[in-house]
């Protein structure tokens, strides 16, 4: 049998789709690799972090800010931990981050992915301004809420009084005592996880949790009329007045109307 | 032997500075390969780490420009591809592969897997299509040379099943696979490395054609002039390993800077 021949225009298409193809596979298997081990959204960062997204892109994975923390709190994420290979992140229950004022750990990054800037009020480091994550309260789990006195997470956070807060009430139950149950403060709480280390119970009843995980948003068009601030937003507002037209129809029809239960 | 020993000098010095300066504070060269702070105040950068960063989409710092830069003129101009055979501790792992994969003879009764030298190019390129679609530094977050230096410096974890996959891949399934054919960063520096000044070079009337040298290299294409003219080696595939160097017993390989003016 005579061996046929290719022609080489033939040949060059099939070599570029044998070539298209294989880098096809190889773009797909690298891609969803990548897409599992970025998946994870219950990290928390150091001080100072870009927003996730940005994070991932710009930090180098050199471990410097690793290097920097004294108190060990900083880890870099190696294979086995779920987390983007090589990126630092803490454990609050574990090591929290114990709040240094001069932050070691920000400074010392070389490509911006820790931001000095978010940190600093005019030019000065301020670490209260971090948001590493907010601390969340499980009251079925938090012993204060059952009746029982402990504060231990209120001792502990730095900003006492203003990251949590404890609120009095009055126990129906034994008619005599007072619940003094601890309420965090979202815009004040810095999510250093000093509170989650500190939880007597024996899983932590206060956790951190990465903020845009947790926080809600009630959206621009909500304002708060008694809020002098907030009111001022729509003080130049203009638009549109909208006119709903009245149904004809009587009010007590609604009732045998079923058509919005579906 | 006087290469090897300084080879593995290096290798041995640069990781324990960085274990050093993670563990005891011993400030000389802190960080690890993919950054790193010289004596608290010089920036050294992986340049193509930066390069991903920067096709991703980040904003790159005067920092890391000024360290990716000093270490792509230092390989660029002066060593060339010798990153990979005098600092990547991969090398260590890749060259235990290989010498037992000679001793066992396992070339001889292994069918020969094709691969095409062209492949890292290929992978370097598509780890920035990646990076440069999916916003991520593509080859950084799965890199097993990473995993290495980074492990030996802040904590293993599971990455040292990534360098046995290495050592496997390069015993049984290709002499020489992973830094002659896969890895992406070799293909890079042997990009950066093209015209770097310090080169092997051949004298071909000392040669007695044993061929030994061509044995030893991972890069065998390289040594292409071998037994045939007097040539220096230009491919920017030559690690500077200086492997054959070692092995050749008639001084016809030596190191020596590559002369640009007059060339023949």
């Amino acid at each position: 049998m005579s061996k046929k021949k290719v022609s080489s225009r033939r040949k060059f298409l099939l070599t570029s789709m044998r070539a298209a193809g294989l880098a096809g596979i190889g773009a797909l298997v690298w891609s969803s690799m990548l897409e599992e081990s970025t998946a994870s959204s219950l990290i928390l960062r150091p001080p100072g972090a870009l927003p996730e997204k940005e994070f991932l892109k710009t930090c180098i994975k050199c471990g410097l800010c690793v290097s920097a923390c004294p108190y060990d709190t900083l880890k870099l994420a190696a294979p086995g931990d779920h987390k983007p290979m090589g990126t630092p992140f803490f454990d609050a229950r574990d090591i929290p981050c114990y709040m240094c004022t001069d932050i070691p750990c920000v400074p010392v990054c070389p490509t911006g992915a820790l931001d000095e800037q978010s940190v600093s009020t005019d030019g000065e480091l301020d670490i209260n301004l971090s948001r590493m994550g907010v601390a969340v309260i499980d009251s079925s789990a938090c012993v204060a809420f059952w009746g029982i006195q402990c504060d231990a997470c209120h001792r502990a956070c730095p900003l006492i009084d203003e990251a949590i807060i404890i609120e009095y009430d009055k126990n129906e139950r034994t008619g005599k005592h007072a619940f003094l149950t601890p309420v965090v403060v979202n815009d004040v709480c810095t999510g250093c996880g000093m509170c989650e280390h500190a939880c007597i119970t024996e899983k932590a009843a206060i956790t951190i949790i990465p903020r845009d995980v947790v926080l809600g948003h009630a959206g621009s068009h909500y304002v708060k009329g008694w809020d002098k601030k907030d009111e001022a937003r729509i003080k130049d507002a203009t638009g549109a007045t909208t006119h709903t037209e009245l149904s004809k129809e009587s009010a007590l029809d609604s009732l045998n109307d079923d058509s919005e239960l579906y | 032997m006087k290469y090897l020993i300084s080879r593995r000098i290096t290798q041995i010095t640069v990781m324990a500075l960085y274990i050093a300066a993670n563990v005891w504070g011993l400030k000389i060269l802190e960080g690890n390969l993919s950054s790193s702070v010289l004596l608290g105040t010089v920036p050294l950068s992986d340049p193509y780490a930066v390069l991903q960063m920067f096709v991703a989409g980040s904003v790159i710092t005067t920092d890391v420009l000024i360290g990716a830069v000093i270490i792509a003129l230092f390989y660029g101009v002066v060593g060339g591809r010798m990153f990979c055979s005098w600092v990547c501790p991969i090398n260590m792992v890749t060259d235990a592969a290989n010498w037992l994969r000679r001793k066992l003879g396992i070339s001889h009764v292994q069918k020969r897997v094709y691969m095409s030298r062209n492949l890292r190019l290929w992978i370097l390129a598509m780890s920035l299509v990646l990076s440069f679609a999916m916003g991520l530094t593509a080859f950084e977050l799965v890199s097993p040379i990473s995993m290495l230096h980074r492990g030996l410096v802040f904590g293993m974890g599971f990455g040292f099943s990534a360098i046995l996959i290495i050592f496997f891949f390069d015993l049984f399934v290709h002499e020489n696979g992973w830094c002659g054919y896969v890895c992406p960063l070799g293909g890079f520096y042997s990009l950066v490395g093209k015209f770097s000044l310090i080169r092997v070079k051949h004298n071909v009337d000392n040669c007695t054609e044993c061929m030994k040298c061509k044995v030893v290299c991972p890069e065998k294409e390289v040594l292409h002039m071998v037994a045939k003219h007097s040539a220096t080696v230009t491919m920017g595939a030559c690690t500077n390993c200086a492997r054959c160097i070692e092995v050749c017993d008639d001084d016809a390989l030596n190191f020596s800077i590559r002369n640009f003016i007059d060339k023949k």
